[in-house]
């Protein structure tokens, strides 16, 4: 799998993304700034989290207009595969690529903690590795990870069964409590209608090392590792 | 000509801002404040001198990167 990592002025979680790739694949993503081209032979386009563009206007809104979102666009076109994490949520959200809208956290707070997690869907190449109804624990550090969409998105979303994640308790229960930032139906992340894209606000690249404290996160890195072999 | 954008949160859609707003008026003394809601305002200042003209390029520039329009909507005043 040869992966890229775009990242923004203001992005800053880059590296924690490198490490995870690196650990599936054994060798160093591609990492690209935003006034680079993407290659061709690109099998995974991963934006990270952070804080691009400083969140002026919005979140992921002045990514979404950076010079390489139209060769992100172009790939997604060709069925090429993205991760977006957090602030890349965000700017896939801000960049058409996956519908919806993310909203300052309910509470107003910025939320650094841990969550847990619902797999919805197995068999992507995101969660290949988990069976459907896994529950895996996953840090999230974010202010505007509120998930909303109109209900004719949400039932759309739901009825082609591309909701990705929900927000659980440990125990798999989808609570008000467990849904720290507010979510419309503890949403956490979603699939594109083609599987190929996805989107989440947690960061499982920050669990997949027992150095960094567990290993729930590392399904998903392994998930693309395989699932993306030469692709 | 100048052009004012004003972007709110859309009908329906939860507005903590507005929210936290109300309940610190609330603390302040303030009675009665039924709803409060949060938005900005883009200020716009643009060659074109024709207003209608002038509208319509400052709402493409609503749709396209101002608002967005899942979740806000927008207006536009000519100054």
């Amino acid at each position: 799998m040869k992966a890229a990592i775009i990242t923004f002025p203001g992005t800053n979680r880059e590296r924690d993304m490198r490490t995870a790739l690196k650990r599936v694949t054994g060798r160093d993503p591609l990492m690209l700034f935003h006034r680079d081209e993407l290659p061709k032979d690109i099998d995974l386009v991963v934006l990270p989290g952070g804080f691009s563009y400083g969140d002026y206007l919005r979140c992921g809104a002045m990514a979404a207009q950076s010079p390489i979102m139209k060769d992100v666009r172009d790939f997604a076109a060709r069925g090429g595969h993205i991760l977006g994490v957090c602030n890349g949520f965000q700017i896939l959200i801000e960049t058409g690529l996956l519908p919806g809208g993310l909203l300052r956290n309910a509470s107003l707070r910025f939320l650094s903690m841990d969550c847990h997690m619902r797999v919805e869907r197995a068999g992507t190449a995101f969660t290949s590795r988990w069976q459907k109804g896994a529950i895996f624990r996953s840090p999230m550090a974010h202010g505007d990870g509120n998930y909303f969409a109109d209900d004719a998105t949400l039932d759309r979303l739901e009825g082609e069964n591309l909701v990705a994640f929900r927000y659980t308790t440990e125990a798999g229960e989808v609570t008000d409590a467990a849904n720290r930032n507010g979510s419309v139906r503890n949403i956490a992340g979603i699939f594109s209608p083609n599987l190929r894209i996805c989107g989440l606000m947690p960061h499982p690249e920050d669990l997949v090392d027992p150095l960094m404290g567990g290993t729930d996160g590392l399904p998903m890195f392994e998930s693309l590792a395989e699932s993306l072999v030469s692709a | 000509m100048k052009a004012r954008v004003y972007v709110m949160p859309k009908n329906g859609v939860l507005d903590p801002q507005g929210k936290a707003i109300g309940h610190a008026l609330e603390g302040l003394g303030f009675a009665g404040v039924n709803d409060v809601r949060a938005g900005k305002v883009i200020e716009l200042d643009l060659a074109e001198t024709n207003p209608d003209a002038a509208r319509k390029t400052a709402e493409e520039m609503a749709r396209k990167l101002l608002a967005n329009t899942v979740i806000e909507s927008f207006r536009v005043e000519l100054a």
